[in-house]
């Protein structure tokens, strides 16, 4: 079975709500829908207090090249445009929409059945997912549209979904194949038009038979340009570099875009996106998101809609336990830890994960023993404890040197550290600094090479 | 009250202690063979040594350094374990010592302690005592007991006689892999060794790299230093300290290099320099040489040997 060459942990899996089937969850009274969903320039609210909204209705537009459309998820009347905390407590700008109904945008095809054929062009694709607000749902959320128009010297061959969903206890993308399997094939297939190639594959890691059983079953009966492509079961495998690796065996060259291995990877929450968008006209405005944790009484898998309060989902999976500790937006490797529950639901949130009190502290650091552990783990081939060492002095040639800016802050190395060292705690530090210097030098080049040029002339 | 903090918010679960206590029990089967193979001198070492690390250890952190003390996580006592594997059973116990207040004083808690240290500690206790008393270090007790014991040359000894044309029988393969032949404490029995070697790499304690590549490269420099003799190289593998060197000498976390390439350089160059000696120099034994120069160059290795890189293409 394959899987990608360098480094890699194994944390528990933990997939508590693999069994859960996928539960609507209810409509609150009051939503508020953030204008910063994607990665890039936050969207731009277009209603203002008092405006009749439908679901699929625009409320937000793109703040720039890279940012997004926003539709409401509710029908009813805008009541505030105000700014909410995000999973981080960062405050950001949201549309607050008081629900009446649930009548939706006409244009949307709300039946349930499956259409296979795709009318629309390619360029007619990459518009319609602009317009829909599709961004990257594996929780990076990266604009769909942008992703799709990669640089003219680009030669795409084939697009790689991401099904592997190797954060531990995630469980959106598993539940999304076992409902959806021909949709997320039709999807796929959409892609491959858009990118203009004959060739997908799926990446699914050995933990879901079930899925990758009935994709395969899925993908035989009527798409045989889709492979899937059963994964051995390592963290951080869903990682854009870590699975081109582990599907086509390229590397992304350092410091290059992956579509240079001719590879686009896309979420399987993003094909199916992609599916509704192109075949059903339906905006993003929902996802499915999994609400988790060792003390959660009903670990559950969502569909929610944009806006909705975290804490409403956490109700309705029995509520927050007494022996909280942390709340974490997405999975434990990469996610991160909510200062409070009063967020709302966005277009990145895979996961809601509740840890209890003792998992929730970090044990007290202690030397490092070199046992070379996170150089194992690392799987960008990096030495983490040295990294580390030189961002806390702030020796930033060296860290440089041993390529800090590769670093994809998986966290493996902290993860796999005897010592409990906070090693990407400082790798953090030290990473953006060197981009920061990385930055200035191309820069000033690039300033320097066209003076000679203006010279010349 | 919720907590935050940066991802990642799970861990593996490992730690020092347990990874110290990992080579303990990798320890186990030598340790036994050598109760069996030596007796009540083996036992008394063992834990006189043992003590002693504890001990220094405990009062240079309660007295001199004056931090939270560091025994609990078990490094001392590897520490004392090893440095009883490297001594002859009958030796005296203020012998062990001076030793294991030079291995846990002078070359790991006056360099910072653990993770600071450059040379492994239980091997520079024991080139220190070999320096320093040479006689007692090389007086091998060829039954079990603890005083007055009977003596004898070690295996090594003997086939470097045999090559340098003696007329001396050299211990067959059988018994070097069992141990049935005289040596430091912990050194005799390669399969106890071994098995506990295995243990190692079950656990993930260790990798392969570093004993593969120290045991090869010592058979095929064996090989061409013992005038093409396949058996002889073999034997070389078995006896002294070779085993117990690279399994649980050179794999020491602290004073090995860092990545999967240096180790491999570190392991060819200690079999290496450990045959050269053994053939070559003034000790028929070479591997704690090896090993204790190989730990200087640590750093070096470190310095200039990179680990593969994901995404960088050599032109």
């Amino acid at each position: 079975m394959k899987t990608f060459k360098l480094g890699g942990v194994h944390p528990a899996a933990n997939k508590l709500s693999d069994k859960a089937p996928i539960v609507v969850a209810e409509v609150p009274a009051l939503v508020a829908i953030p204008m910063a969903q994607n990665l890039g320039a936050p969207s731009k609210a277009i209603v203002a207090k008092g405006d009749k909204v439908k679901v699929g209705t625009p409320i937000g537009e793109p703040g720039g090249f890279l940012s997004s459309f926003v539709h409401s998820s509710v029908s009813g009347t805008v009541d505030k445009v105000d700014v909410v905390e995000d999973a981080t407590g960062k405050k950001v700008p949201a549309v607050f929409i008081k629900v009446e109904g649930d009548e939706w945008e006409e244009s949307i095809d709300r039946s349930k059945d499956i259409v296979k054929e795709i009318k629309l062009e390619k360029q007619e694709i990459i518009d319609r997912v602009k317009a829909m607000g599709i961004v990257g749902m594996g929780g990076a959320t990266f604009p769909t549209q942008v992703k799709l128009t990669p640089p003219p010297t680009a030669k795409p061959e084939c697009v790689i979904i991401n099904a592997v969903e190797c954060e531990p206890y995630l469980t959106s993308d598993h539940s999304l194949m076992l409902a959806h399997p021909e949709e997320i094939c039709i999807g796929v297939r959409i892609l491959e038009k858009a990118m203009g190639v004959k060739k997908a594959y799926i990446g699914i890691e050995a933990n879901k038979p079930d899925a990758i059983e009935l994709m395969t079953k899925t993908a035989a009966a009527g798409y045989p340009e889709i492979e899937i492509v059963p994964l051995k079961l390592k963290y951080p495998q869903g990682g854009e570099k870590q699975l081109i690796n582990a599907v086509i065996g390229k590397d992304v060259p350092s410091g290059g875009l992956p579509i240079a291995t001719g590879a686009l990877v896309q979420n399987v929450g993003t094909a199916f996106a992609v599916y509704e968008a192109v075949q059903k006209n339906k905006p993003l405005i929902e996802r499915i998101v999994t609400v988790t944790g060792k003390s959660i009484k009903k670990p559950s898998n969502f569909l929610a809609r944009l806006g909705v309060p975290i804490q409403n989902l956490i109700e309705a999976a029995g509520g927050l336990p007494d022996d909280t500790g942390k709340v974490i937006s997405g999975g434990p490797m990469m996610g991160k830890a909510m200062p409070d529950t009063n967020s709302y639901m966005v277009k990145g949130c895979s996961g809601i994960l509740v840890m209890r009190n003792e998992e929730a502290r970090r044990k007290e650091a202690s030397p490092c023993i070199k046992c070379g552990k996170c150089v194992q783990a690392c799987p960008m081939g990096l030495q983490p404890l040295f990294l580390a060492v030189y961002s806390e002095k702030n020796m930033l040639d060296a860290a440089e040197e041993e390529r800090i800016y590769d670093c994809i802050e998986c966290g493996s190395c902290s993860f796999s550290c005897p010592a409990n060292r906070p090693l990407l705690d400082w790798i953090r530090q030290g990473k953006p600094k060197v981009m920061g210097i990385l930055r200035q030098r191309a820069a000033e080049a690039k300033a320097k090479a066209d003076a000679a040029k203006a010279a010349a002339k | 009250m919720l907590n935050v903090s940066l991802s990642p918010h799970v861990h593996s679960g490992n730690s020092t202690r347990k990874c110290m206590a990992q080579v303990l029990v990798a320890l186990v089967p030598a340790l036994l063979w050598s109760f069996y193979q030596f007796g009540i001198g083996a036992l008394i070492v063992t834990l006189s040594s043992v003590a002693f690390c504890v001990l220094f250890e405990f009062l240079i952190t309660r007295f001199l350094l004056k931090t939270p003390t560091t025994v609990g996580d078990l490094s001392a006592i590897v520490t004392g374990v090893l440095l009883a594997f490297n001594v002859p059973s009958n030796i005296d116990i203020w012998i062990l010592a001076i030793g294991a207040l030079f291995a846990i004083g002078v070359a790991k808690m006056s360099f910072g302690g653990l993770g600071c240290n450059i040379f492994n500690p239980a091997l520079a206790g024991r080139i220190f005592l070999l320096i320093a008393y040479p006689v007692q270090m090389t007086t091998w007790p060829t039954e079990a007991g603890y005083a007055d014991v009977a003596t004898g040359a070690t295996p090594l000894a003997l086939i470097g006689q045999y090559v340098n044309g003696a007329d001396v029988t050299i211990p067959s393969i059988v018994d070097c892999l069992v141990g049935n032949t005289g040596g430091s404490l912990g050194e005799v029995s390669a399969i106890a060794l071994l098995l506990g070697g295995c243990y190692l790499l079950f656990r993930k304690t260790i990798t392969w790299h570093i004993p593969v590549s120290v045991l090869l490269s010592a058979f095929v420099f064996g090989f061409l230093f013992f005038g093409f003799d396949a058996k002889l190289a073999v034997e070389e593998l078995l006896c002294g300290g070779m085993m117990l060197g690279a399994i649980f000498m050179a794999t020491d976390y602290v004073s090995s290099p860092m990545n999967s390439r240096g180790q491999l350089l570190y392991g060819v160059c200690i079999g290496f320099l450990t045959m050269v000696i053994r053939r070559y120099g003034a000790y028929p034994e070479g591997m704690s040489f090896a090993i204790f120069i190989m730990n200087a160059f640590t750093p070096l290795i470190n310095k200039y040997v990179k680990p593969q890189r994901f995404g960088v293409v050599k032109k």
